[in-house]
């Protein structure tokens, strides 16, 4: 348990819930059907790899499972994850290679 | 366009959505049983779950939440962690902007990383697609994605049994990451896009509630498009897209 009160705790969660959704409804909601400028499309082309990569760094590098300690199994993982899913283009077949792989690195290392 | 093409969309929605439930169902449970361990209840689980449906957010909150920090703290780091997404809400804007507005309030409650990323993905490989087959793929992966992760999380939280440590399911976060990732470096752009992405993001990693993520990603993006634009293989805008 913790020092929270069933209050504060609801709090949170309304405050989340909320601010969430207007960070989801912000572009969809005003721009409409209205359109972006060419520069501001290219620039969205890149979004994906630009945001996902940076996330998943610090969890690769840095394990909190671990306690921020380097991991060669979780390092192993990842790289087969992303060798195989850029090879096949197969999102499926790169978390099955890379769970598989995790779980052969904590088991052997 | 036939009008059977948008129950084909919606199957190939399905489909789009279908591959990350092996990693969203154990990662909702996981939610539902570390959030009644960090002291909510019930009621409390399934309101955050079904209210902010952004894992990475709510796993901050709870771990937070347990190391007792203070409320505003809590907020403010969480919806740091969703600032993302509304660069996706940008992104799909001009795909989806131009149905009715009760049509984008829903859009916008279900986006999440696994509908956006398999949406946008779907839309970019077919620049013809009109808004109603564009609107029914989405739709096709929200029904695939959201429901089990409600679903799951109830199950986690009254299961409440420990999934072992030995799963190392802390790390099926990272690998679906990057299975959804690797499939889109196929350009020059993208390469340098999600190199400047990870770089910068570990050399910011000191900065506080996902700063550094945020600036990160904003110079990723510009590399991106620069690299599209000045590059080698530039292609002209209008064969794009």
């Amino acid at each position: 348990m913790n020092g929270w009160t069933d209050g504060q705790i609801w709090l949170l969660i309304a405050g989340l819930g909320i601010g969430t959704y207007l960070i989801r409804l912000s572009f969809l909601g005003l721009i409409g059907d209205r359109e972006l400028h060419p520069f501001v499309m290219r620039c969205l082309r890149y979004v994906p790899v630009a945001v996902l990569p940076g996330l998943v760094a610090p969890l690769v590098v840095w394990p909190a499972a671990t306690d921020g300690q380097p991991d060669p199994a979780r390092m192993l993982a990842a790289a087969a994850a992303l060798m195989i899913g850029a090879a096949t283009r197969s999102v499926i077949a790169a978390i099955l290679v890379g769970m598989a792989v995790l779980y052969l690195g904590l088991w052997l290392i | 366009m036939p009008m059977s093409n948008a129950r084909t969309h919606f199957a190939a929605g399905i489909r789009g959505g279908l591959p990350f439930l092996l990693v969203l169902i154990p990662f909702s449970m996981l939610f539902g049983v570390l959030a009644v361990e960090a002291g909510l209840d019930l009621g409390q689980t399934m309101a955050m779950t079904a209210l902010v449906i952004a894992g990475a957010s709510q796993f901050t909150a709870i771990q937070l939440i347990s190391d007792n920090a203070p409320l505003l703290v809590v907020l403010v780091t969480a919806l740091a962690v969703n600032l993302r997404m509304a660069m996706y809400s940008a992104s799909l804007a001009p795909h989806l902007g131009k149905a009715p507005l009760w049509q984008r309030a829903l859009i916008a409650y279900t986006l999440v990383d696994q509908t956006y990323g398999t949406s946008i993905a779907y839309f970019q490989e077919r620049p013809g697609l009109g808004l109603r087959d564009k609107l029914a793929f989405y739709s096709g992966a929200v029904m695939a994605v959201c429901p089990l992760w409600y679903i799951f999380t109830y199950v986690g939280a009254v299961a409440g049994a420990a999934i072992p440590e030995e799963f190392a399911l802390d790390f099926a976060v990272p690998i679906t990451f990057l299975a959804l990732v690797a499939p889109q470096l196929k350009s020059l752009a993208h390469v340098s896009a999600a190199l400047v992405s990870v770089v910068l993001a570990l050399a910011l990693a000191w900065i506080p509630f996902s700063l550094g993520l945020l600036i990160a990603a904003f110079f990723a993006m510009l590399t991106g498009a620069a690299v599209e634009t000045w590059g080698p293989g530039a292609r002209p805008r209008e064969a794009r897209t």
